[in-house]
């Protein structure tokens, strides 16, 4: 082995090796064929396009395998443009890199800093400039500038304003007050105590007058889950038992962490699980937290029936409901 | 001279008399770009912006932004005489009556799949090989801008068909901006106008998505490209290649046939996966209320290392003189990413400080020529990899069998664990990569041949390796670590001693690497 090996000089590139189409003219009839059957298919995508645009109804389907029953039209349209675009592209890089000239070039490179000279006029240039303004001179004008700069930056902060309305108290009341009727959800109908059976879980919302204008600002914070249990299945505090009613138990369904519908109910475990974060809650032990990052119990509302055996709440949710925020005194 | 040609030069010498183009077109179009597939995935990125813009335009001929209650009257029946917003009504719509209306739809969203994608990919390249060193830093900053653009801009596109999946996503936004102390609440409320999930965010974001975002995005990749165009393109080590030139194919006819040709394959590609295969069928999920939600709610792909971070954080809040802090939402929502953007932005910062090399690159590392940065890269690779697992833990638990639980734990555990042993197992890996190209240079290459010599010993032959290949496994530098001193040259204490000493060390984990043959090796190993 020699010194060769590693070559010392490296400015020589090296020799460009000739494609077939550069030598044999064969090659390179064939190669332009190839081109020119590549635009081709490109042309037929584009016609596949237009027909199944006019053509086929939007109501057809088709079966493909693996695929199963495809709107035709969809298909067709995607399909015919897939091709008449992939095509294009296909046939001018297989032009380029077959019939164009494949040899290399070099360019010189320049360093970017500027000539010394160019930069030390540019250093005067400034100074000048900046010396013009005589800032330091004029202190006056200096301090008023300052102050108007500082106030010039709030009106863009305050023409914000007037997106939304001031919290107030939104984050911390629902629409539950004492007497509300529970009321399914869908359905709107008021639940007798003696028609869930044990193991029943019903989503709730707070009766209304007109049910069918409820906001999604109120669905956003007041559906509660209903779940009953047999009484000794609880492990509840006493205080906390007696907001139940007969095994039956009401819980915010609004995630104390991030706000999601508490959705997933296990029947086995008794648990609660958000399907965002999987943060699990225990039904039986007052929805503790028992998995996952949601750092508080989902709310409990205190619940019994009235006069008729209607479901209905003794109290408003005595915590707010849904994500913590800044305001909100856990204590 | 041909009348096409006359027709071209008369339109040219008009232009030239008017702006005097020629000068700078003729230097332009002699701009060389040198040939690598890894080249390519940033105009991936940039052809797919292109494609999202097209297909965007498309799509607001027909979308309604608005969060005005309407009854669905189209032609998909299960959704029929349900109270939705007008955003969704008219996804629908695009969806079910415009023709090719959800091809667009499908090309918009796998377009921005693929963007994101791509984007990464690009980033990975970039930062594996040191393009971003001296002088590319500004292109580094505006790479990790438009990164973060992205995520805001995705966030919002897959936002506007206000479904319930979307909502959902909406939901924990919303949760997020209301865990920032003191104003969170506040801002959530003008954001949203409103309670969430109030009245105003569908158009507000719509506005941010369709005009002021894509302005940015514009106006970032624009002056992006210029830099490239303006400093002139890397390029691999490779004989003929040094700092001072670029060896490559000029931009006419090769180049821009390729590239041009290029931006129709990925439109190509992009048009047939969005035939074939759905995404977000947004019908199937139906109108968003915050009262329900589907099973395996999941993020776009490039969100879900954030999710992930969110299921895996521990319950912790502070409650203290009438206020909440939810550091199970402010940790891994907003300071873990925002360590993770900063240390980005500011790496090539920090490994000129820590190699003390202030010169321009315009040659490519071999990733295992620098072992602690293809380290770093791998361990942040697998931090955010670990994320993601756990941002799809429900999907993995129900389709694997597993135990929701145990994917947690592992996460858990595996987002402090698993990083720093990637880092020390990527380490040793480059080591002995350079190690193998030791031996190749040495030896050469093995090629299968058995000799069997007079006194029996079997070997096999090995056979020289090329000449350009020899060059390219020699041609990188080894630098020494740097030589701090704690006292200076009068024996005085230096002040920042600390910093001096983090400087000293981490330099000196920089330089760690097998040493490169030398010339006395070659002739030794010449002599046998």
């Amino acid at each position: 082995m020699s010194n060769e090996l590693i070559p010392s000089d490296n400015s020589a590139i090296p020799v460009h090796a000739p494609r077939a189409t550069d030598i044999n003219p064969k090659a390179e009839k064939r190669a332009e064929q190839q081109v020119a059957i590549l635009f081709a298919l490109s042309g037929i995508g584009s016609l596949l396009l237009i027909y199944s645009y006019i053509y086929v109804a939007n109501d057809v389907f088709i079966f493909i395998p693996i695929m199963g029953d495809q709107n035709a039209q969809q298909l067709g349209i995607g399909i015919g443009m897939a091709m008449s675009l992939f095509f294009l592209g296909i046939a001018a890089i297989h032009w380029a890199k077959t019939l164009m000239s494949d040899k290399e070039v070099v360019n010189h490179r320049h360093e970017f800093r500027s000539s010394d000279s160019d930069r030390e006029e540019f250093v005067k240039t400034v100074k000048e400039g900046v010396a013009g303004v005589e800032l330091g001179r004029r202190k006056l004008i200096k301090r008023s500038l300052g102050a108007a700069l500082a106030l010039f930056a709030l009106p863009p902060v305050l023409l914000l304003r007037d997106l939304g309305p001031l919290p107030k108290k939104q984050l911390e009341t629902t629409n539950w007050k004492a007497g509300t009727r529970l009321v399914t959800d869908p359905g709107n109908r008021p639940i007798l105590a003696s028609d869930l059976e044990v193991g029943a879980v019903v989503q709730v919302l707070p009766a209304v007058e007109h049910p069918d204008e409820r906001a999604l600002s109120d669905i956003a914070k007041d559906p509660v889950l209903l779940i009953r249990l047999r009484p000794e299945d609880f492990q509840l505090t006493p205080q906390k038992f007696a907001m139940t009613h007969d095994g039956i138990i009401a819980f915010s369904k609004i995630c104390s962490h991030m706000g999601c519908a508490v959705a997933l109910y296990e029947q086995q475990t008794k648990h609660l699980l958000c399907p965002c974060h999987q943060s699990t809650f225990d039904v039986t032990r007052g929805a503790k937290v028992i998995f996952g990052p949601a750092a508080r119990p989902l709310p409990q509302l205190d619940i019994t029936v009235d006069a008729q055996g209607y479901l209905v709440a003794r109290a408003a949710f005595n915590e707010p409901v849904g994500p913590s925020f800044w305001e909100r005194n856990s204590q | 001279m041909t009348s096409v040609e006359n027709k071209l030069g008369n339109a040219a010498n008009f232009v030239d008399e008017r702006i005097g183009a020629a000068g700078w077109v003729k230097k332009s179009l002699n701009k060389v770009f040198p040939d690598h597939w890894s080249f390519m995935l940033g105009e991936v990125c940039m052809y797919s912006f292109i494609i999202l813009l097209l297909s965007g335009t498309f799509l607001t001929f027909w979308f309604d932004p608005s969060q005005r209650d309407v009854i669905y009257q189209g032609v998909y029946e299960p959704l029929k005489g349900l109270k939705m917003s007008a955003a969704y009504a008219s996804t629908l719509d695009i969806s079910f009556e415009v023709r090719g209306g959800l091809l667009m739809r499908q090309i918009h969203h796998w377009a921005a799949n693929i963007f994101m994608a791509a984007i990464v990919a690009h980033l990975l390249r970039v930062f594996f090989t040191g393009a971003f060193r001296k002088p590319r830093e500004f292109n580094w900053i505006l790479g990790i801008l438009l990164l973060t653009l992205g995520f805001v801009e995705g966030l919002f596109g897959y936002s506007l068909p206000d479904d319930l999946l979307s909502g959902t996503g909406l939901r924990i936004t919303s949760a997020i901006i209301q865990a920032i102390p003191v104003v969170g609440t506040y801002i959530s409320f003008f954001l949203f106008g409103g309670a969430f999930p109030g009245v105003g965010f569908i158009p507000r974001i719509f506005t941010l998505h369709v005009l002021l975002i894509p302005g940015a995005f514009l106006a970032v990749i624009t002056i992006h490209v210029m830099l490239v165009w303006y400093q002139k393109h890397t390029q691999f080590p490779g004989v003929g290649r040094t700092e001072k030139n670029v060896v490559g194919h000029p931009i006419l006819p090769v180049y821009m046939a390729k590239a041009g040709g290029f931006f129709f394959v990925v439109f190509g590609v992009i048009a047939f996966l969005s035939a074939v295969a759905s995404i977000n069928p947004i019908w199937l999920y139906g109108p968003y209320t915050p009262g329900q939600i589907s099973a395996g709610s999941q993020p776009d792909w490039y969100m879900g290392w954030l999710d992930g971070l969110v299921r895996m954080a521990p319950p912790l809040e502070t409650h203290a003189f009438g206020h909440t802090i939810s550091w199970n939402i402010l940790i891994p929502a907003l300071i873990v990413p925002g360590i993770v953007f900063t240390g980005m932005a500011l790496y090539p910062f920090i490994e000129s400080w820590i190699t003390g090399d202030k010169r321009e690159h315009h040659l490519l590392d071999r990733p295992r020529n620098v072992p602690n940065r293809t380290a770093l890269g791998v361990m942040s690779v697998t931090f955010v990899m670990v994320a993601l697992i756990n941002g799809g833990n429900d999907i993995l638990a129900t389709n694997f069998a597993l135990s929701i639980n145990q994917i947690m734990w592992f996460s858990r555990i595996g987002i402090f664990v698993l990083p720093p042993l990637a880092f020390v197992i990527t380490k040793r890996l480059c080591l002995s990569l350079q190690r193998a190209d030791r031996d190749l240079l040495l030896h050469g290459t093995e090629t299968g041949r058995l000799l069997r010599l007079p006194h029996g010993e079997f070997v096999e032959v090995h056979a020289p390796i090329s000449a350009e290949k020899a060059f390219i496994l020699q041609s990188h530098e080894q630098s020494a670590a740097l030589e701090i001193d704690d006292v200076d040259s009068r024996g005085v204490r230096r002040p920042g001693s600390i910093k001096n000493k983090l400087q000293r060390r981490l330099s000196k984990a920089h330089a760690v690497a097998v040493p490169k043959v030398t010339e006395q090796e070659l002739k030794e190993i010449e002599h046998h």
